[in-house]
């Protein structure tokens, strides 16, 4: 009888060995004459454990890691084909501690599955969500989403629900749905988790968002950063079209949907919707004036939503469970549950699916279990480049879009980002400058010019040249680029560097 | 390399808002978009030669010179900096010989920074090609370089 194992190929594990390891597997079992059958998933997301090496017994999956090649050897030794103790095991992988005490709503299959099998997607709870829209009509669809209490993941938290029925409401012979994932914060990896894990979920949800708006196009525009996500996405657009789920005839309903990828090309501005939408169209990717919000002009000026990977991998669950236990999780007016990224100076870096309302402390000391260096946190960026930096003193915050905002700490696309007492925050303030002026687009002055001008400010406030005027000046100039901008880049860019000054004063004196 | 840039456009011509198709394919064929496709480009899509070199000059990814064998992109954003991807690009710098956005003189490597490959809590991490690389130590990019590229 053979023994199945699985060895993830998500971009993470790859980048630990992880193909390395799968083919140590296949020699060593070969050379011992056993029957392994080694399939691949995706991540569970437990980065410090990967390569993460999964066993099926008669007992259920059994897990060890990190396994690089050189460790497959013992473990065969050890037994581990038959879920024997090893130093690397950590027991049945559902029942690692800090997997069993997430929530897994959106993420529920990453890892569990190979990504483009249909089948298995099905059995795991898959196209549930798909069938319960195919008979519903699409203000029914619509208003299952709005009452769950989803809001937009990607980082502007708009309620997904409201969006959809603008796009319902509006009379277009085209409309589109596109699929942002151009995941550029650095701290995330939620999007790419989910294109490589469980691709099937944002495909479902893009068509179910189709079912719901009547758009029969959709374009899930990916960043060029991810070539394995790449991958995934090919293989699981080809299984779903094999499989009915795309086409001119889903699931035997009548109804289509076509899905296509198209590429970025390391443009940052291009995660900004609008800009995204340029960029689809072919153009530079500089941001569009709104109004007419995309829900009303979007691609091709016709009516388009816009969601992020995880609004449209967490829809089909929703679908198939209905609104109200969606909207059971979570706090205040953040309903449901986010896929937080822990990463950085983290000792355990990854995944943590939970419903809103765990503190900030929680997901770092719990989770993350402090530095992976062993020094003190010294500060924490919530949110990516446009987000804020906080001192350990604050992460009491709960995890809510409002609390977090309240804080002046925007939760983003849910990206934390751990440093320890190495980190000078002056020079992470003059970086969100420079990355500023790297990334703008350049249609607006306040930001083409200001994050230019930050740099310098920046660099005198290191020097310690006129420390006082510069201040002021960063002050004035902060204000310009808040108010000003025509977009979240130059409109955001303050975040990082007023909450480094705020919080970290002591990094801002000039160094004798 | 007319032939590849014509089969490009003849491939992607037809669907909606087609240039940036086109683009990624021309340099997926030639590893960068040479002057010489931009008035090709133009004329086939009606577009100007100034919006097509626009678009490529726009977006980091295109480039308009031939890459080395290998290009290393090499990730310089904050998750990486919190676990040192500053002394790491210092490192490539160094032991390259060339600064970001250049080719060593022997053609071999071309050097290039990016924003965040989606391996935050496996930094500092770098693109071989299209092979993602964790946890990045200065010793571990010289054996990178050395040897061809595969995993521990």
């Amino acid at each position: 009888m053979t023994t199945t194992v699985w060895v993830p190929r998500d971009a993470g594990a790859l980048s630990l060995g992880a193909e390395a390891t799968a083919w140590a597997i296949a020699r060593e079992a070969a050379a011992r004459g056993l029957d392994v059958t080694i399939r691949r998933n995706g991540s569970r997301g437990l980065y410090w454990l990967e390569p993460l090496v999964e066993v099926a017994t008669p007992a259920g999956r059994v897990a060890y890691g990190p396994v690089t090649a050189a460790e497959v050897p013992g473990l065969f030794d050890a037994g581990f084909l038959d879920g024997c103790a090893h130093r690397l095991g950590h027991g049945p992988t559902e029942r690692i501690p800090w997997l069993a005490s997430q929530q897994r709503l959106c993420c529920a299959r990453i890892g569990v599955i190979a990504p483009a099998d249909v089948r298995e997607y099905e059995a795991q709870g898959g196209l549930a969500g798909l069938r319960r829209a195919l008979g519903l009509p699409p203000a029914e669809i619509v208003r299952a989403v709005s009452e769950s209490g989803l809001r937009g993941r990607g980082g502007a938290a708009f309620p997904a629900g409201r969006k959809w029925r603008t796009v319902l409401e509006q009379e277009a012979p085209q409309k589109y749905i596109a699929c942002n994932a151009d995941e550029g914060d650095s701290g995330t990896f939620a999007d790419r988790l989910l294109l490589e894990g469980d691709p099937l979920a944002v495909i479902e949800g893009m068509v179910i968002a189709g079912l719901a708006v009547g758009a029969t196009q959709g374009y899930l525009y990916l960043r060029i950063e991810y070539p394995q996500a790449r991958r995934a996405l090919d293989e699981a657009i080809a299984a779903a079209r094999a499989a009915g789920l795309l086409g001119d005839d889903i699931l035997g309903s009548g109804r289509s949907f076509e899905l296509e990828v198209r590429l970025g090309a390391g443009a940052y501005i291009c995660g900004e919707e609008t800009s995204m939408l340029e960029s689809l169209e072919g153009r530079r990717g500089e941001v569009r004036v709104r109004p007419p919000l995309p829900a009303v002009r979007g691609l091709f000026g016709l009516p388009t939503v816009v969601n992020n990977v995880v609004t449209c991998a967490s829809v089909p669950a929703i679908l198939a469970h209905g609104a109200s236990w969606y909207r059971d999780y979570g706090c205040g007016e953040s309903r449901g549950t986010l896929p937080l990224q822990l990463g950085g100076n983290v000792r355990r870096g990854g995944l943590v699916e939970r419903a809103f309302g765990l503190t900030l402390r929680e997901l770092i000391e719990d989770y993350g279990g402090g530095t992976a260096s062993g020094r003190p946190v010294r500060a924490v960026q919530i949110g990516g480049p446009l987000g804020a930096w906080l001192p350990p003193a604050l992460l009491d915050t709960p995890v809510d879009y409002e609390a977090l905002a309240a804080a002046g700490a925007p939760l983003g696309h849910g990206g934390i980002v751990v440093f320890d007492d190495t980190v000078d925050l002056a020079a992470m303030a003059r970086f969100a400058f420079a990355f500023c002026a790297h990334e703008s687009c350049g249609k607006c002055t306040p930001c083409r010019i200001g994050s230019t001008r930050g740099v310098e400010l920046l660099d005198r406030i290191r020097a310690g040249t006129d420390t006082e005027v510069a201040l002021e000046r960063l002050a004035a100039l902060c204000d310009t680029l808040r108010q000003a901008s025509l977009c979240g880049l130059g409109g955001m860019t303050p975040n990082p560097v007023e909450s480094a000054l705020r919080h970290f004063p002591e990094d801002f004196r000039a160094r004798s | 390399m007319n032939e590849a840039i014509d089969a490009a456009i003849a491939r992607h011509r037809d669907r909606p808002g087609p240039l940036l198709v086109v683009l990624h394919d021309i340099q997926a064929a030639l590893g960068y978009v040479p002057p010489e496709a931009v008035p090709r480009i133009a004329a086939a899509l009606r577009l100007s030669r100034a919006e097509v070199h626009g678009v490529i000059s726009f977006y980091h990814y295109f480039r308009e010179r031939p890459p080395g064998a290998r290009t290393i992109r090499l990730c310089r954003a904050e998750a990486c900096q919190a676990v040192h991807g500053d002394s790491l690009a210092r490192h490539a710098e160094q032991r390259l010989g060339i600064g970001f956005g250049e080719t060593t003189a022997d053609g071999r490597h071309t050097l290039e920074a990016v924003y965040c490959l989606g391996n935050c809590a496996c930094g500092p991490s770098l693109l071989i090609g299209e092979e993602l690389h964790g946890r990045v130590t200065p010793e571990r990019f010289d054996e990178l370089l050395d040897g061809a590229g595969s995993a521990p």
